[in-house]
């Protein structure tokens, strides 16, 4: 006796639960091993996975075992040149060697530290791991202003577009065997009466005329009862439902004027990039606009945006004027959630800075999620910073930071966006 | 798409048997049976085809099977399985994951390849087919799972008494279901530590002398509820005499246990003083599943030969039939071969002696025993030399474990074969001694040196409970007693911090030493010594 089961279509992952616990239990190493990967990874390639190495010891499971010394006999195959009393001094790695099959396998990978893959949301995951988007839960609910149909089971009226074919069918047939069981079973017995008379020696002419005629009376009677009815259709009903907006738009602005290298340009970028995956986890749809300046502001493609190489002056209100009008223009408020990052090595007129603050203060900030500047350079502030700096203390979706080196982006994005348990007692 | 691929199959395998069937007719030398198909790829029709040719020949051979459940996976599934142990169903912990995650990454360097099947003793006995085996292998894996290891669990004494196989399947998907309800109510990392610190006592969950109640589902859920207060209120009895006991010193010590205990998680589940009783049930959970593969450790070689035996003689018959093709021998003897081959102890690919083959030959020998004894045999084996060989195998798998059925069975023509030799390493000496050869002196030394290798209680620690203080500080005491004076591995602090876990007091392990003395070797939490005094 046997049973053949086809399994291969089942659920493939019966070990992502345990995966997941795995990768729960060693997050700290982990996350290391990712903070440790940041910095030495190429910008293009940040939607990868990532290795992930943990030290074995960390890894072991302790059981009792018996250690080394004491007396040891074994059995081996294979005698090519011994004889009995022959005495062979002691191998050097005795430990762990000759002692037996169990622990000569595992001094071959001993040392070995232990290397798994994660995948790209996985190590999403940890990267963003404690980061949240400052100020969503506050204004995510005065925004539900999408609505979306949804199913909500089935409803006895509708348009015949929605008829649902299956549930009107399964009705019809629920109807009809409600509708005919009695006089089948009915018939059932009058045959089975006929089948007697006929069985029977003697004759039943009349009694056999008049059970077959009751017989073809329910018969017809069956036959009556419609294959569908109006009774039976089911319409599917959908409802509309509220949902929070879930589009953002994401500005990019950078100054590019001479002082601005392509390794200042390259960690604004990687700057960049990290925003971006970090919004893509929250909304489905990012709009990104890429605005430069140097004393003109211009939107341009990324690549441009990245790699095109400009001269001349800084005056950084034109970005945040150009800003301004695509939002009026193209992203209204109500509809968009707007998130502004603006890199600069700090450089600006002297003039100009008092009118980057009132721009941002008045017509940017009440209408943007959250705002950072991040100021590139290795020299002493500006006054562009000193004047931001009074626009982030007024202003508490204002926030910003200074980065001197690739290995500061990774903290300072953390420390912009980490989850604000102040805010949320 | 599933369909497809499998009408795909089902053309290709038709049109052959008919290109089969015109060449049959173009011969003339037509034999009685013809051959079942031999094409690589497999079918569902064909490997009913060969499970019911097979059935056929295991019960000529009186082979009795639990009912065979087949069921055709994926390699990823065959991942998914051995990451679990061998479990269908097991619960969710990190060290499932660790190890699906190490033989995923194995299997993708190519540093090893999947298993072709794997067998659960169950009843129904389930075995897992890899979608991309062969037909041959598929047969192949069939014979010795499905009808060796199948009649080895159910004919084997320790099976028989140790395990129940009608209920395990149901006894694991409770332990599944409790665990993710205790994950819910206690949270993840409170199980995850109850259940770390089990595992490290898993081998300490096993009575080795007492035999163990089956377990069965519906008692289980029955009892469950009512043991873990009744539980609770025998434990909280044992403490109750703790304040009064500091009263009258003179009274005699009460010693608890009143003998050893070597059942260290059994001891933990009905003593320890300040365990929950979800994580009593939990400790119970660890120790039954412990308990059911205990007989599987103690019959490796002699399960693993069993089914290889089978899948041989099997095969081989229906060779002898004529139902099978030369193509079909010469794919399955290549796998077969490399399954029992044992590389010598010189071999870089050496890794102790292989189970299959010793077993394999074994029982191949118990066979070239009976039927052709040589007078060498009827020296050594007087009761079995000549005997009726079917009756001989049946009776070795039924009565004994590995160390048993070595020292019983093992003959000086395969000590011969195998060139065993016996190497005695006293760690005193700076050299190693070789004991004995396979020579006229040395056969029994060599057997019985082999026979002792798979005696688990000279392999596992051996770790007993002394001591519970019941009337002072509730400090547990254990006492390693050493086999052939090896000492105690280093990670016995480690584990002694998972049975401080458990037992939320001081932990100790002592030994004696060399005057008799019992000194402490490890404690937990870790004291100074301050006994000196």
């Amino acid at each position: 006796m046997a049973n053949f089961i086809d399994r291969r279509l089942n659920s493939k992952n019966k070990s992502t639960v345990n995966r997941q616990r795995f990768l729960r239990r060693y997050k700290n190493q982990i996350k290391k091993s990712v903070s440790e990967a940041i910095n030495k990874r190429g910008v293009t390639d940040i939607e990868s996975g990532e290795d992930i190495v943990i030290p074995r010891k960390d890894l072991s499971e302790p059981v009792f075992h018996q250690g080394g010394g004491g007396i040891k006999d074994r059995v081996h195959p294979g005698n090519d040149q011994f004889a009995p009393g022959d005495r062979i001094p002691r191998p050097p790695q005795q430990q762990g060697q000759g002692s037996g099959q169990g622990e000569a396998s595992n001094s071959g990978e001993g040392e070995d530290d232990f290397t798994f893959s994660i995948s790209k949301d996985e190590y999403l995951n940890l990267l963003f791991e404690d980061l949240e988007l400052p100020n969503l839960e506050k204004n995510q609910l005065d925004k539900l202003i999408e609505f979306k149909t949804v199913r909500s089971g089935y409803c006895a009226e509708g348009v015949p577009a929605n008829i649902d074919i299956v549930k009107s069918l399964q009705g019809s047939i629920a109807r009809r065997i409600a509708m005919t069981s009695s006089k089948r079973k009915e018939i059932k017995e009058l045959e089975q009466q006929l089948l007697a008379l006929q069985n029977d020696k003697h004759d039943h002419i009349q009694k056999e005329r008049e059970l077959i005629e009751a017989i073809t009376l329910l018969k017809e009677k069956i036959a009556k009862v419609p294959f569908i009815d109006t009774f039976d259709l089911r319409f599917r009903n959908y409802a509309k439902q509220a949902v929070p907006t879930s589009k953002a738009v994401m500005f990019c602005l950078m100054d590019v004027s001479g002082s601005m290298d392509q390794a200042t340009k390259e960690m604004a970028k990687r700057f960049y990039i990290l925003l971006y995956l970090f919004l893509s986890r929250t909304y489905k749809n990012i709009d990104v606009v890429y605005i430069r300046h140097h004393t003109q502001a211009k939107e341009v493609n990324e690549h441009e945006f990245f790699y095109s190489q400009e001269t001349g002056g800084t005056i950084a209100s034109s970005a945040l004027e150009l800003m301004n009008q695509i939002i009026n223009e193209r992203y209204s408020e109500s509809q968009w959630n707007i998130y502004g990052a603006q890199a600069s090595d700090g450089d600006n007129w002297a003039d100009d800075s008092p009118r980057c603050k009132t721009l941002l203060e008045q017509n940017i900030l009440p209408r943007t999620r959250y705002f950072s500047y991040i100021e590139i350079t290795q020299r002493a502030h500006q006054t562009l910073w000193q004047h931001y700096q009074q626009v982030a203390d007024a202003n508490p979706n204002f926030a910003m930071q200074h980065i001197k080196s690739v290995a500061d982006i990774y903290p300072v994005f953390r420390e912009l966006f980490k989850k604000n348990t102040q805010n949320a007692a | 798409m599933a369909t497809s691929i499998k009408e795909k199959n089902k053309k290709k395998s038709t049109s052959k048997e008919s290109t089969k069937d015109s060449q049959h007719l173009a011969n003339h030398v037509a034999s009685e049976t013809s051959p079942l198909d031999d094409s690589s790829d497999w079918t569902f029709e064909l490997l009913d085809l060969y499970q019911q040719e097979i059935a056929r020949v295991a019960k000529h051979y009186r082979l009795d099977t639990y009912t065979n459940q087949i069921e055709v996976i994926t390699a990823e599934q065959m991942m998914d399985a051995y990451a679990s142990v061998g479990m269908p169903i097991g619960y969710s912990h990190w060290t499932f994951g660790k190890k699906f995650i190490q033989t995923e990454q194995n299997y993708k360097r190519g540093q090893m390849g999947l298993a072709y099947e794997i067998v659960i003793n169950s009843s129904p006995c389930i075995s897992y087919l890899m979608e991309e085996n062969t037909m041959t292998m598929q047969a192949l894996v069939m014979a010795h799972a499905c009808y060796g290891h199948n009649s080895f669990f159910k004919g084997n004494y320790l099976f028989k008494s140790w395990t129940d196989a009608s209920s395990i399947i149901d006894y694991l998907l409770f332990a599944k279901n409790y665990i993710a309800d205790c994950d819910l109510k206690y949270g993840i990392s409170e199980v995850e530590a109850t259940l770390d610190a089990c595992h490290a006592l898993m081998s300490h969950g096993v009575d080795r002398y007492k035999r163990p109640q089956k377990i069965s589902l519906d008692e289980e859920l029955k009892r469950q509820k009512e043991r873990e207060e009744y539980l609770q209120s025998q434990v909280n009895s044992l403490w109750r005499t703790v304040p009064k006991a500091e009263k009258n010193d003179t009274k005699q010590h009460y010693k608890f246990p009143a003998e050893p205990q070597e059942n260290i998680l059994y001891f933990v589940e009905k003593n320890a003083p300040l365990l929950k009783p979800w994580q009593r049930e939990i400790v119970r959970i660890v120790r039954k599943i412990s308990q059911y593969f205990y007989p599987q450790k103690q019959t490796q070689v002699m399960n693993e030969g069993w089914a290889c035996f089978w899948h041989y003689t099997i095969l081989n018959h229906l060779y002898d039939e004529g139902l099978v093709t030369d193509k079909f021998m010469i794919e399955f003897l290549h796998s077969h071969t490399n399954v029992v081959a044992q590389p010598e102890y010189n071999s870089p690919y050496y890794s102790g002696i292989n189970p299959y083959a010793l077993g394999f030959n074994m029982f191949m020998d118990i066979r070239r025993i009976c039927e052709e004894p040589t007078d060498e045999d009827k020296q050594y084996f007087p009761e079995i030399a000549g005997s009726d060989w079917l009756d001989t195998v049946h009776f070795a798998m039924e009565n004994f474990k590995d160390e048993s059925f070595i020292s019983q069975y093992l003959s000086p023509k395969l000590i011969r074969d195998f060139k065993l030799f016996h190497i005695h390493d006293d760690s005193s000496n700076n050299f190693v001694e070789i004991g004995a050869i396979h020579n006229e002196q040395g056969y029994k030394k060599v057997r019985e040196n082999l026979a002792n290798q798979y005696n688990l209680s000279n392999l596992e620690v051996n770790i007993q409970i002394i001591d519970a203080n019941i009337e002072g500080d509730r400090a547990l005491t254990l006492r390693y007693t050493p086999h052939n004076n090896v000492a105690l591995g280093d990670s016995k602090d480690e584990v002694l911090k998972h049975l401080h876990y458990l037992w939320q007091f001081d932990v100790k392990i002592i030994q004696e030493d060399k005057d008799g003395i019992d000194q402490v070797i490890a404690s937990c939490p870790i004291k100074e010594k301050k006994e000196k005094e």
